[in-house]
């Protein structure tokens, strides 16, 4: 009798518990709003504030942004990190830089409304428009340079730079490559690498689609390509590791299918790196951002935003070898930085960007065949 | 004796003589620890096979569940348990090797204390560091693969991100654990009762099987279990040294929860999870049951 | 060693040196061999980062030079030592008396306790992390601002994933010496529980002790999942954020992370020694029928 009553009791306790523990503690008080505007966590643009002056003030009060998930040497954040430090005396408090998308996503749903949780998240697009709740809605100054269909309506997200999908390899290894078949050769066992897995990462899943499309494939259909990695393992060129700055600077990975902006990187630590992109198999992407709902600094997410879609940050982005959302506004107006622009790789073909649905298929294809394919 | 212990029962409990109104008292002697496992470990563990049941939505389903059953997952299982089984077997028995190494040796002497050093930083060399220092020996370019290719070879390296590779380097670490958790038990081995029975005419032989087995057979067995458990959920160094393809299961959680192309897939990842609870509670039940065969020779 | 000579002895004493001589020897060679496996890994680690930094010099010590130049790692360095200390005191403070407490009142809990202990190891770290979420928005909740970002609160966590190997040591250690007799003998003599716990049992698993606390430090100081996962910024984080932006000064940062907890270690190893010779009562060994 005693035992069942203790066994109760603890069942009781432990339900109660589990109940507590799933429901989040109370949010912490609301900012106060600026003299005359909305609060900062609820204003859609500048002018809803109360000025761009008055944004900056409010966030040097903030003091600190918090991003994740942003590399310093992809696509040149590095120098737009320092920049934005150096221009409002803001410290920017980077977490998780190899983070992928979801990861942005996991530290937002987990970290709620603490002071550690990210201000600002720059992710792919299937993860992007898949957690739209999250977001909070946010027109930038220069939002009528941004073509509508490269933005959300309200300005939940924006895209902000994109590039294409390319092959970099170390030419002082490996012999020149003038064609997509040139992979399969013997000098290249066990050296062409993914940077990341299909089934998990953006950059991975759009390397699988350019090799689709540069084996006869197309936007919707991403099975050539799988077939293409299959052929390259079964000749045992097709290496598991994961393709990084270090594994590509120590020789490991001396392949890559990587965007044009990050083969940048690459070409830092190796002089000798070439970047390749097949001719009429050019994928671009664009990635994207947005304002995280429960951002404990509002005010400095906001000028972040502001800053990156300023003429200033978007040249920053090309620098880094990556187009920005606004390049085409720029060009005409003038204010682009014309070098920079001029050392992008050149685009041999109609570059071909896939909608979200074809995304969905491909990488629902992926899951169901990757695994198998390059066992 | 029983004078002494009873003297000792009238001083030990509160309420002395009445040995049936202890039992209350006692069990507070364990709330500490159960009220903090309970909070830190039950509770997360309650939430996530809860949550296992649930769609993303917050449907209940038994669809994750269904997700074990497809040949991807059970293949992963299956080379989970693989490399589990032989990195634990192996570090057991070369780790045992080393530990008595160490432990023959003077007690305080500085090849002990290096050791045990050497084992404490090992046992927990994991991750991209130690994925990092795999590439730099055995990987495409590593130490060892240039020298062997000069003599005359053809490695590519491409073994290190295969099953193979990823025994060999969980071994690496499952040595050292081994070794830090089986030395206590060596310790533990008395050299009078060696020297008893030499002088009672044994010789080393009959000593090992007589004595010094029976007594660490379950401490072995248990450290084997952890090293199973060990590497089942390892998960730091596999997912830095392979990137393509979940091999294994902590591999699968890891593209469940952190994919960027196939979202809403949070919850298999926890159905993916109560499996591996299930391997491992199978893996203790086995050996209970081995265990108490082995105290037969104890008693 | 040698005192022998009043027994009846099966083995001539030349043989016996003979065997002793050559017991060391394979003892040796064993020692070597294990320690050249060990050591391969860590050489490529460190011939890695003393490449130089444009990949055709000579050999060069830039990258360890480097590290200073870090203060986010310094700072990650100091969280991640002062956690291994709290986490590694917490749970022997937590387990030893538990245990005791175990063998000596409630024996029907051993399996329970045990299979606690072990749970820790089946659940992997990734989703762990996902149950510990909520509950560490509450502890966030409760924490005052200025110390939200400090990586000490992941003590909670760490002492739940040390205690599977601290169990399977002091288990070990517990088992080797007669537990009910030394605390009914401690307790006849007048010793509260405390003094039964501190004073004379702790001492007699001072070996079991000293090593699972080596296991605690050593795992904290290499843990990342739960760290990157949280969101906390801990030794291993630190290195992994800098692999990126510089690979050769995060593998050179980890090979300095592992001479430096080596030493420490051996250094712990001296502070251990001194207590166990301080001559506590050793009990009757239980297997000679005494």
């Amino acid at each position: 009798m005693k035992k069942s009553i203790r066994g109760i009791g603890v069942g009781v306790a432990f339900g109660a518990m589990l109940v507590t523990a799933a429901c989040s503690p109370p949010a912490k008080e609301a900012d106060k709003p600026a003299d005359g505007g909305v609060a900062a966590a609820a204003a859609t643009s500048a002018t809803e504030f109360g000025g761009l002056d008055k944004l900056v003030a409010a966030a040097k009060k903030e003091g600190t942004l918090n991003v994740i998930a942003l590399p310093p040497d992809w696509a040149n954040y590095g120098e737009i990190i320092k920049a934005f430090e150096a221009k409002y005396s803001i410290k920017v408090a980077s977490a998780s830089p190899d983070g992928s998308s979801q990861d942005e996503i996991n530290a937002v749903k987990s970290l709620g409304s603490t002071t550690r949780a990210p201000d600002v998240m720059d992710m792919g697009g299937a993860v992007t428009v898949a957690n739209t709740t999250l977001y909070a809605p946010y027109k930038v100054a220069t939002w009528a340079d941004i073509p509508d269909a490269q933005k959300e309506a309200t300005g939940l997200w924006v895209n902000d730079y994109g590039g294409y999908m390319s092959i970099g390899y170390d030419s002082a290894k490996l012999p020149e490559i003038t064609a997509f078949t040139d992979l399969m050769k013997p000098a290249f066992k066990n050296k062409v690498a993914l940077n990341g897995d299909p089934t998990q990462a953006n950059a991975a899943l759009n390397g699988v689609e350019m090799a689709s499309l540069a084996s006869g494939g197309s936007a919707d259909d991403i099975s050539k390509g799988v077939d293409f990695f299959k052929a390259l393992k079964q000749a045992g060129n097709f290496s598991k590791i994961q393709a990084t700055s270090a594994t590509v600077k120590s020789g490991n990975t001396p392949v890559v299918f990587d965007w044009d902006y990050l083969q940048l990187g690459h070409k830092a630590d190796v002089p000798t790196w070439k970047v390749f992109v097949p001719p009429n198999a050019v994928l671009g992407g664009y990635y994207n951002q947005a304002i995280n709902k429960a951002a404990p600094h509002p005010a400095a997410a906001r000028l972040w935003e502001e800053f990156l879609y300023s003429d200033e940050g978007q040249n920053l982005w090309l620098k880094g070898g990556a187009r920005p959302v606004r390049q085409d506004a720029m060009t005409k107006s003038g204010t682009i930085d014309a070098a920079a622009a001029a050392a992008l790789p050149a685009v041999g073909g109609e570059p071909v960007f896939q909608t979200q649905d074809q995304v969905a298929a491909a990488s629902k294809y992926l899951a169901d065949n990757w695994a198998a394919a390059i066992k | 004796m029983t004078d002494t212990v009873a003297a000792a029962d009238v001083l030990v409990g509160d309420q002395p003589s009445r040995a049936g109104r202890r039992l209350p008292l006692s069990w507070l002697g364990a709330v500490p620890f159960f009220a903090y496992v309970g909070v830190f470990l039950l509770l997360p563990t309650g939430i996530v096979v809860f949550e296992a049941f649930f769609t993303a939505a917050g449907q209940p389903t038994l669809e994750n569940i269904n997700a074990l059953t497809t040949s991807v997952v059970i293949q992963a299982f299956i080379k989970s348990i693989t490399l589990s089984l032989i990195s634990a077997l192996l570090g057991a028995a070369l780790g045992a090797v080393l530990a008595y190494m160490i432990a023959s040796g003077p007690p305080d002497g500085m090849t002990r204390r290096l050791w045990t050093a050497a084992a404490g930083v090992l046992a927990q060399f994991g991750g991209v560091t130690l994925a990092f220092a795999f590439l730099a020996t055995a990987g495409p370019v590593g130490l060892i693969t240039l020298a062997v290719n000069n003599l005359g070879g053809d490695l590519t390296g491409s073994w290190l991100t295969d099953l193979i590779g990823l025994i060999v380097v969980y071994t690496y670490f499952q040595i050292p654990l081994m070794v830090l958790v089986f030395l206590p038990a060596l310790d533990g081995i008395r050299p009078q009762w060696r020297e008893a029975a030499e002088s009672l005419g044994g010789t080393g032989w009959q000593y090992w099987r007589h004595v010094a087995i029976p007594l660490l057979t379950a401490p072995f067995l248990g450290a084997v279990l952890l090293l199973f458990a060990n590497a089942f959920a390892a998960y730091a160094t596999a997912a830095a040294l392979i990137s393509q393809g979940g091999i294994i299961i902590p591999l699968q959680i890891r593209i469940a929860f952190t994919s960027e192309t196939v979202a809403g897939q949070e919850n298999v990842a926890k159905a993916l999870a109560l499996g591996m609870i299930i391997v491992v509670a199978i893996a203790m039940s086995l050996y209970a049951m081995m265990q108490r065969r082995s105290a037969r020779w104890l008693r | 060693m040698a005192a022998m000579t009043t027994s009846p002895i099966r083995q001539a004493p030349g043989l016996r040196a003979r065997k002793a001589r050559r017991l060391r020897l394979i003892r040796w060679f064993l020692l070597l061999v294990f320690g050249l496996i060990f050591a391969v890994p860590l050489v490529a680690m460190i011939e890695f980062s003393t490449r130089s930094t444009d990949l055709t010099g000579p050999r060069t010590l830039e990258y360890w030079r480097q590290i200073v130049d870090y203060p986010d790692l310094i700072s990650a360095i100091f969280a991640s030592l002062e956690l291994a200390a709290i986490t590694a005191i917490g749970a022997l403070v937590l387990l030893v008396p538990t245990m005791v407490w175990v063998r000596l009142r409630l024996p029907k809990l051993t399996r329970i306790v045990e299979f606690l202990c072990l749970l820790p190891l089946t659940i992997p770290a990734i989703v762990l992390v996902v149950g510990w979420a909520p509950i560490y928005l509450w502890i966030n909740y409760f924490t005052p601002a200025q110390y939200q970002t400090s990586p000490l609160v992941l003590a909670f966590a760490y002492i739940v994933l040390v205690l599977p190997y601290m169990y399977r040591s002091l288990d070990a250690g517990l088992q080797a010496i007669d537990v009910p007799t030394l605390t009914e003998a401690a307790r006849s003599l007048g010793a509260g529980w405390t003094t039964v716990m501190v004073r004379v049992i702790t001492p007699n698993i001072a070996s079991a002790v000293l090593n699972s606390s080596l296991l605690a430090v050593s795992l904290v100081l290499g843990e990342f999942t739960v760290a990157s996962l949280l969101n906390y910024v801990n030794l291993q984080v630190a290195m992994n954020n800098l692999q990126q932006a510089n690979a050769g000064v995060s593998i050179a940062v980890a090979s300095a992370a592992l001479l430096f907890v080596f030493i420490l270690l051996i250094a712990l190893s001296f502070v251990g020694r001194r207590r166990r010779s301080g001559g506590v009562v050793e009990p009757f060994p239980s297997g000679t029928g005494h």
